[in-house]
């Protein structure tokens, strides 16, 4: 029902624009057209001739015309309208053809006919959901991932909220259970060069941490990371966090991050009152080096309660540094990147402090439009028990058929302090359907 | 003593620039593309200057969001990006990451330039993603008609007044000179290629729907099988088939696209290839918004008359 006055309104057009042209040849008709008008419009002003002025505004309602008939011509030739609006907008210009109805005005083409939309679904969140499978071949005895998994189901909700925020939420699905990955607030509007989110978000530490899995180069997160952060989750924390540009000379981007966490987080910090919170520090730098190439360089430092004694605490400094290069010209089929991150735990125990580090490096070279390859080594002790340490190699292959579906390869080599040395085959499908968010850089 | 010291604060302020009355600073104006960047130019003359995210020789769908563009982004007092989610891809992080509240959405320092534009190939029915990478909104690449030119330095004028009232004589007068010339160039365009109107072509991305309905080109295919998808051997030889059939004597290339299947297919029919720029920037000779038209009207009609 709700289209039917713009329906009508496009059938009254249709009978004036199209009617007389019924029949002919596009060109032809255009051409009879113009003379038509103009012929039409001379008697009117019989009496004196037309002024150049006169002749150009008339030439420019022609051309106005002209626009919109070629517009409503090419939207009918696409079968953008209704095909039983030929036959109403027929009966239209009959009726119509009798007296002079007013013609269109001049003005802004009526071109747009947004798609039916229910007016309570203006203010929704963009949705999206990204699949993420795995299937997992070769054995390991240490980290046994199942053969076949639905590994995570990300639903992520964004919209604005007002004029002075932002809100996201990124639901993780397992194949059983449900976990809110993040889901914050982000206040854009703040003074000061301030940007201040509040909620559970994965905490700003090095590079690597603050991603989703689905937008990793890999298949599976870095041993550092699994090793000293806390597990395959990785460092995510519930609180607040607040970001300042820090001017540097030159167009050198620098941002320092500052964040207050609960002091419980996964397997990394564990508080034994509510007073007993984490703390994170970020800082970053991004430089242009050329047009197709550009450094960024991180230094983290975070601390939280380990839950071991009532005062025991692990501490966490990381660095992290990412080179890009991808001229511009080609970027969509030739770019390579190189990122490194090394991490150290200090975790305070009453048996005897642990000291553990651990790194990655790893870089991604893309071949053609679709193709990228990749290859990472890593290494890193024990949170829990510094003397053990594990070891791994992975050759990676991704091949994209479009911007919403990926196939990837990993070959895997993991050495582990247990001695065990696995050779996997990791092959992960993702898939993403909605809204189109934006590109991870 | 009081007045006195009134005066000494306004001093102050004014000397470090009191927010609101740029009448020493220049507005500073980020734009997404370099067409938009020179269409302000073109508006805002000496009372602006202008910084253009993407070079005309990149893909404008494939936009990095480096963190060096937030720092542009906090320093704009106007924002204007062409819309219809051609900047989906990268945008708005970088808004939300600018500590602008200026240049939101919204904000009167954002500028959607397609808004007032003649957009084509807008979708009625259903989208889905089977058709490649689809914009619900219409065809994003308005801006390679002139009158929609026309319109957004229409805009981009009606914005900068807005935010800058005191040099509403100069916009205004600069936009009548703007209009006027483009008027002219208009006229040298359309005459030149006048003859070519209803020449069949192939593109290899769907840039070119405002373009070919101004001049009145047939464009009959695209080298993309879908947008964003690339070239497929089945398709190459149906769009192989189709030149061969219909005759169709170019095709015509976006600077950022492999030339390597275009290349193959020309081997094939006899058709030219011909590099054609959506943007300013896209070679060094092309300066502004005129200079895209110049360029790419005099190639393609030196490229058809090699074909006569």
């Amino acid at each position: 029902m709700r289209s039917r006055v713009p329906f009508t309104a496009m059938a009254v057009f249709l009978g004036l624009g199209l009617h007389p042209a019924a029949h002919a040849d596009e060109k032809a008709a255009q051409a009879q057209a113009t003379p038509a008008t103009v012929s039409s419009q001379r008697p009117a002003k019989a009496s004196a001739p037309p002024t150049a002025a006169e002749v150009e505004a008339l030439r420019q309602e022609i051309e106005e015309l002209k626009k919109q008939i070629q517009t409503l011509r090419d939207q009918l030739r696409a079968g953008l309208l209704p095909v039983q609006g030929t036959g109403s907008g027929a009966a239209a210009g009959q009726t119509a053809s009798a007296p002079s109805p007013p013609p269109p005005t001049p003005g802004p083409p009526p071109v747009s006919f947004p798609a039916p939309s229910q007016t309570s679904n203006y203010f929704n969140p963009s949705v999206s959901v990204i699949g993420n499978y795995l299937g997992v071949g070769g054995s390991n005895g240490t980290e046994n991932l199942p053969s076949s998994s639905l590994r995570e189901s990300e639903v992520s909700l964004q919209a604005i909220v007002d004029p002075y925020a932002r809100a996201d939420f990124f639901l993780s699905f397992g194949e059983e259970g449900v976990g809110v990955e993040e889901g914050f607030v982000t206040f854009t509007s703040l003074p000061a060069g301030l940007l201040a989110k509040v909620g559970r978000m994965r905490t700003a530490f090095g590079k690597i941490n603050p991603l989703h899995l689905h937008v990793l180069p890999w298949p599976d997160e870095p041993l550092p990371l699994v090793n000293l952060l806390g597990g395959e989750e990785g460092w995510i924390g519930t609180g607040l966090s607040v970001a300042l540009l820090v001017p540097l000379p030159g167009e050198v981007f620098s941002e320092a991050t500052l964040q207050v966490l609960r002091g419980d987080s996964g397997e990394l910090f564990a508080a034994r009152d509510r007073g007993a919170l984490a703390y994170n520090g970020h800082y970053r730098v991004f430089s242009d080096l050329s047009e197709a190439t550009n450094l960024e360089v991180g230094l983290s430092y975070g601390q939280g309660p380990n839950g071991l004694t009532s005062r025991s605490e692990t501490r966490l400094e990381g660095i992290d540094a990412t080179l890009r290069w991808k001229p511009l010209r080609t970027a969509t089929y030739r770019s390579a990147s190189l990122r490194g991150e090394f991490i150290r735990s200090r975790r305070g125990d009453p048996l005897g402090n642990q000291v553990a580090e651990g790194w990655f490096l790893s870089g991604e070279y893309q071949l053609a439009k679709r193709w990228f390859t990749g290859a990472r080594v890593e290494s890193s002790g024990h949170a829990d028990d510094a003397s053990q340490t594990d070891r791994g190699k992975a050759l990676v292959l991704t091949f994209w058929p479009s911007e919403f579906s990926q196939l990837r390869g990993e070959l895997r080599r993991r050495e582990y302090a247990n001695s065990e040395t696995a050779d996997e085959l990791l092959l992960q499908i993702q898939f993403a359907i909605g809204a189109h968010g934006a590109h991870p850089f | 003593m009081k007045p006195r010291r009134l005066a000494l604060a306004g001093l102050a302020l004014t000397l470090v620039g009191y927010p609101g009355t740029p009448a020493f600073a220049k507005l500073k104006i980020v734009t997404t593309l370099q067409d938009l960047a020179s269409l302000a130019d073109a508006v805002g003359g000496d009372r602006i200057e202008t910084f253009a995210l993407v070079k005309g020789y990149q893909d404008p769908h494939f936009v990095d969001a480096k963190p060096s563009f937030i720092l542009k982004l906090s320093r704009a007092d106007l924002l204007i990006a062409a819309g219809l989610e051609l900047e989906i891809g990268y945008l708005p992080p970088l808004i939300d990451q600018s500590r602008n509240a200026k240049i939101h959405p919204g904000s009167p320092g954002y500028l959607d330039a397609s808004s007032g534009c003649e957009i084509l190939n807008r979708p009625v029915l259903q989208v889905t993603r089977a058709m490649g990478d689809v914009h619900p909104y219409g065809n994003p690449h308005f801006w390679t008609d002139p009158e929609n030119g026309r319109i957004i330095a229409r805009s981009i004028a009606a914005k900068l007044m807005e935010l800058d009232p005191s040099g509403r004589e100069a916009y205004t007068a600069n936009l009548a000179a703007f209009e006027g010339r483009l008027t002219e160039k208009e006229k040298e365009w359309t005459a030149k290629m006048a003859p070519y109107a209803g020449a069949k072509i192939v593109t290899f991305h769907d840039s070119w729907p405002n373009f070919a309905r101004r001049y009145s080109l047939n464009i009959v295919g695209h080298i993309e099988p879908k947008p964003g998808i690339p070239p497929s051997p089945t398709h190459t030889l149906e769009i192989i088939n189709l030149i061969m059939t219909d005759k169709i004597p170019v095709i015509l290339v976006e600077p950022y696209f492999d030339l390597k299947t275009p290349k193959f297919i020309a081997e094939k029919t006899g058709a030219t290839v011909l590099s054609f720029y959506p943007s300013v920037g896209g070679v060094p000779e092309i300066k502004d918004y005129f200079a895209l038209f110049d360029y790419n009207i005099d190639a393609f009609v030196t490229a058809m008359k090699g074909k006569a």
